[in-house]
């Protein structure tokens, strides 16, 4: 086996150009079980620890009016949490509830989108929120890949084997956003399945993800749609009242519709779409409630701006 | 390959080292350091847990390349001297927070990281501090109470978060 050790991120893209089939490691905490449990032996490891880039976070596009935190590949779930939960709340939930405080301070969104594995917790937070993968060869530079486009199968992406994950742009939430996960205990746990809601009052759309209830993680479209039409038609975005409880009964079955789960160890299918029902319904009735209080309110130039400098 | 990285601060080279070995097993079979214990090999019980650069991980999940150069502090590295446990060490063992023993040394650098940042954990901080670290012996309530002593000792002594 090859130990590459690239100290910048040029190097890196050099590297990977010249063995595509090097595996990218960074926090470890996926490749590294599958070498101690001898499930994997790739020929060549591509060490990302020295490419201090890949930890930083910056806030982008202000200009455009469509700011966006650029989160380095191997920015850890810790920093997300404690630094990130301000403009980036659904993502920074979602990270809260990865494995264990050892694991969060190794683990980033950059290994969970090169394992996406459909139980990977950033998911659903990533689809609800609109993210942009950031990839990038040596040969043909940067490509930007909406998040929607990323997952192509279980525990595949869409990326070329000379491309690497330089960062994940994360639209700056403008209306609140929720994740919630179901395991058997709060911490060490692989989602049975999880769900993530974010409400964008700008643009009168929700969107959402769906975690370990399909081959990939997915969104609920049909959902989505039915109840941005909801909104519009109560004018709810304006006059914030209460949703009528049939939407909301209607919003959770068609997420639990858009899930295609399987029995497994952790779970059987008829659960996971009856939880899926329940934790739309329940983050639908929080991020809602925090709109109507006014917390949708100045997500750009407030809480956002100031938790991310 | 040839490893070298800062143990405790001791500066340590490991030859012959495998490029898919982890830290753990560095440490454990190559540099004599076996006080972090190999378990379950894949993140889940913390029995490994070290700092590594100041910030505890599993050290299994660590590649023993991605250490090279950096300073790893081991649960050996806490005691300040020969004979002279640290805090978190001696309330551990007034507590009896210890059965079996195979889980303390994760548990201690864990817990001995809670308090270096936060000095006066409330239980949610020790639980939340101490999820990744398991024990199949104590039922944990006897490892909270050696947290909460270490806790109350340095808040006496006014050390604040030097335990």
């Amino acid at each position: 086996m090859d130990f590459l050790r690239p100290a910048t991120w040029d190097e890196a893209l050099a590297a990977k150009a010249g063995r595509p089939d090097a595996v990218p490691l960074s926090g470890g905490t996926d490749i590294m079980v599958e070498i101690n449990f001898d499930h994997r032996r790739p020929d060549a490891l591509l060490d990302l620890n020295r490419i201090a880039d890949l930890r930083e976070h910056t806030r982008e596009g202000d200009g455009s009016g469509a700011p966006y935190i650029r989160v380095g590949a191997a920015v850890p779930y810790s920093t997300i949490v404690e630094h990130l939960h301000g403009p980036l709340p659904a993502l920074a939930l979602a990270s809260h509830t990865v494995a264990s405080p050892q694991i969060r301070n190794r683990g980033g969104v950059g290994g969970n989108l090169g394992t996406a594995s459909p139980a990977g917790d950033a998911h659903p937070a990533l689809l609800a929120a609109d993210a942009v993968v950031e990839a990038e060869s040596a040969e043909r530079g940067v490509r930007l890949v909406p998040i929607d486009d990323f997952y192509t199968g279980v525990k595949r992406n869409c990326l070329a084997p000379d491309e690497l994950i330089r960062a994940v742009r994360v639209p700056v939430a403008d209306g609140p956003q929720q994740f919630s996960k179901v395991g058997t205990r709060n911490a060490m746990v692989i989602a049975v399945c999880a769900f993530s809601v974010a409400l964008h009052p700008r643009s009168g759309r929700v969107r959402t993800g769906i975690g370990s209830a399909a081959p990939t993680p997915v969104r609920a479209r049909a959902a989505e749609d039915f109840l941005a039409g909801v909104l519009a038609e109560e004018r709810a975005w304006q006059r914030r009242g209460a949703l009528p409880p049939s939407a909301v009964r209607e919003f959770a079955d068609l997420v639990s519709g858009a899930a295609s789960p399987i029995d497994d160890v952790r779970g059987t299918g008829d659960y996971r779409r009856h939880a899926l029902r329940v934790m739309a319904r329940r983050t639908l009735a929080w991020v809602w409630d925090e709109y109507r209080d006014g917390h949708g309110d100045g997500y750009e130039d407030g809480e956002g701006a100031g938790a991310c400098a | 390959m040839r490893v070298t990285f800062t143990a405790n601060g001791r500066e340590v080279t490991a030859d012959e080292v495998w490029e898919g070995e982890s830290l753990l097993y560095v440490l454990r079979e190559r540099l004599g350091l076996p006080g972090s214990k190999n378990a379950c090999e894949q993140g889940e019980c913390g029995s490994c847990t070290v700092r590594l650069d100041g910030v505890p991980v599993c050290s299994c999940l660590v590649a023993a390349g991605q250490a090279q150069g950096r300073e790893v502090e081991t649960v050996e590295g806490l005691a300040r001297g020969e004979g002279e446990l640290a805090p978190i060490q001696q309330a551990f063992v007034e507590a009896g927070a210890v059965q079996c023993g195979f889980c303390t040394p994760g548990l201690l650098v864990a817990a001995d990281d809670l308090l270096k940042h936060n000095p006066q954990p409330d239980d949610a901080d020790i639980r939340e501090a101490l999820s990744g670290n398991l024990c199949r012996c104590t039922g944990y309530e006897k490892i909270l109470d050696a947290v909460r002593l270490a806790a109350a000792r340095s808040a006496a002594a006014g050390t604040g978060g030097a335990v």
